[in-house]
């Protein structure tokens, strides 16, 4: 059973054309990856699912619901449901680890109650819990700018899991880390994946990574979904495909 | 092939062309000055030259006397009158330019609509100085310390408006966007995400529009008839020198005071 079907997605900045008829369905608990040069609609992408940029053309469904019909509460809800971790962490970096975490819930709750950052015991039991998960019970309360770049990605994949979503959307989340750093990250990633069932839908720069991760890769380029496939079937061809042929040169060797 | 044009200068060419035009520029500097000065009849030397001068009628008129010191209480008493207006104006305007600053700013803007109002207004305010606030105000409330909050308020306002604007982009752009993600409402964002992130550079803001409107004050004081400034001027247009002299020794002294304060009190939040 598909979670996400995104079908015939177009997005356009002004005249150019940032996706093109972008067809693909994920299956529950499926560790997607999705690579290309930059500027090939990657992050559009990520960020059409969950309306953080609203698609020119086309239809998304998520869990069922028609994602780009969706307004108002509707589309908290929606989003709620959908996890997301960013390459430069996004934190609210002079809170504490445990405040940005229940940020996660934030989506569940009524306005006033978010407002006045009011969360109920169950929400700050569970916070802790996903911290302990992502080893991260030393810092419960510590400041985030006080926290190495590998801690603050597990802070926002800790807020992102305390959303119960059914699936985590990253964007490029090691792309600012050292190697080991983002061994430790890809790796909780897949034990997310693993242990919870859910969904890791992955922007990476980083072919090698893609396919020693991913169990399906989708290829980027010039908007257009040029490859679709396990990791198997991305050859030189289709990677040359993918990068052209200078930047495919580079990666294979 | 840019690679391979700087390799046929050589290091020593380089650095002589670029001494060269230093030298250019500078006596370039030196021709413009010199050519204000012939076009305006002022003469550097003379200038320069009435200093002792100068140093020795300040010293013979301006050192407060014995009666200026027994006026010292009525000076303080009207400063502190100007540094609360100073505070009062500052914190009312950072209120205001708080809501226009959320509605104006990229991040956090409801519409464009809201957003080109905001941003209008506060650049309206901004570009008006404080003088001609208190020269408009003046016209509409004659003279009295209302007519000078009024003026420190707009013009405190405009450029508050801006600051908080850029503080709120640079600070919590980047979470807004997580908090938007996970579903947050609009309500939510600006109590969860913007204010923590931009709160403390906001009062380091609100902290140094205190100072500068300290100093305002005593101009706008001197044109609304109020505060500090309208001592100043009371004491000049009397003729009484040393007096005045105090009254502008007293200011310098608070305002570095405030200074110093305000920079304790930025580095305990920043």
């Amino acid at each position: 059973m598909a979670l996400l079907e995104v079908e015939r997605l177009t997005k356009f900045y002004g005249d150019s054309r940032a996706l093109s008829d972008v067809t693909f369905k994920i299956k529950k608990g499926q560790f997607v990856a999705v690579i290309g040069p930059s500027g090939s609609g990657k992050t559009t992408l990520i960020r059409c699912i969950n309306r953080l940029i609203d698609a020119s053309d086309g239809s998304i469904r998520y869990d069922k619901e028609d994602i780009l019909a969706l307004k108002g509460a509707a589309l908290r809800h929606a989003r709620a449901k959908i996890g997301m971790i960013f390459q430069h962490y996004n934190l609210v970096y002079r809170l504490t680890v445990i405040e940005n975490v229940l940020h996660g819930r934030l989506g569940y709750k009524s306005s006033i109650a978010g407002v006045l950052g009011m969360y109920t015991e169950e929400e700050k039991t569970k916070a802790v819990e996903v911290l302990q998960l992502l080893g991260l019970e030393d810092y419960v309360y510590r400041r985030c700018d006080q926290l190495s770049g590998g801690q603050k990605q597990r802070v926002g994949i800790a807020r992102a899991l305390v959303q119960d979503p059914r699936m985590i959307l990253c964007d490029e989340p090691i792309s600012s880390l050292d190697p080991s750093s983002a061994k430790i990250i890809m790796d909780y990633l897949r034990r997310i994946q693993k242990d919870l069932g859910i969904t890791i839908l992955v922007n990476l720069h980083q072919v090698d990574v893609a396919k020693r991760y991913a169990e399906r890769i989708l290829g980027f380029n010039a908007g257009h979904l040029v490859f679709d496939g396990p990791p198997s079937e991305l050859n030189k061809k289709r990677i040359h495909e993918i990068y052209g042929t200078e930047a495919g040169e580079l990666i294979i060797d | 092939m840019s690679s391979l044009l700087i390799e046929k200068t050589s290091p020593t060419a380089y650095f002589r062309k670029q001494k060269l035009t230093l030298t250019l520029f500078l006596l370039g500097m030196i021709f413009v000055s010199w050519g204000a000065s012939v076009l305006t009849q002022f003469d550097l030397f003379d200038a320069f030259a009435a200093i002792p001068r100068v140093a020795a009628w300040m010293t013979a008129n301006l050192l407060p006397d014995a009666k200026a010191w027994s006026r010292l209480p009525r000076i303080l008493d009207k400063l502190w009158d100007t540094i609360l207006m100073s505070v009062m104006a500052s914190v009312a305007a950072s209120v205001v330019s708080f809501v226009f600053a959320i509605l104006g700013s990229v991040t956090t803007r409801p519409n464009g609509v809201f957003a080109f109002l905001a941003r209008t207004i506060a650049s309206i305010n901004r570009n008006i100085p404080v003088a001609a606030w208190a020269m408009i105000f003046l016209l509409s409330f004659g003279q009295s310390s209302f007519t000078g909050f009024l003026a420190l308020f707009f013009a405190t306002f405009g450029f508050l408006t801006r600051a908080f604007m850029e503080t709120i982009d640079e600070a919590s752009a980047s979470s807004v966007e997580a908090l938007r993600a996970a579903g947050a409402s609009y309500s939510q964002v600006i109590a969860q995400a913007v204010i923590p992130a931009s709160l403390p550079q906001m009062m380091s803001w609100v902290l140094y529009m205190v100072e500068t409107n300290i100093r305002s004050a005593t101009l706008v004081g001197l044109l609304t008839g109020s505060g500090i400034g309208f001592m100043f001027s009371v004491y000049y247009k009397s003729l009484q020198y040393r007096s005045a002299s105090l009254v502008v020794l007293s200011i310098v002294v608070v305002v570095l005071a405030i200074e110093l304060i305000s920079n304790a009190v930025r580095r305990v939040i920043l």
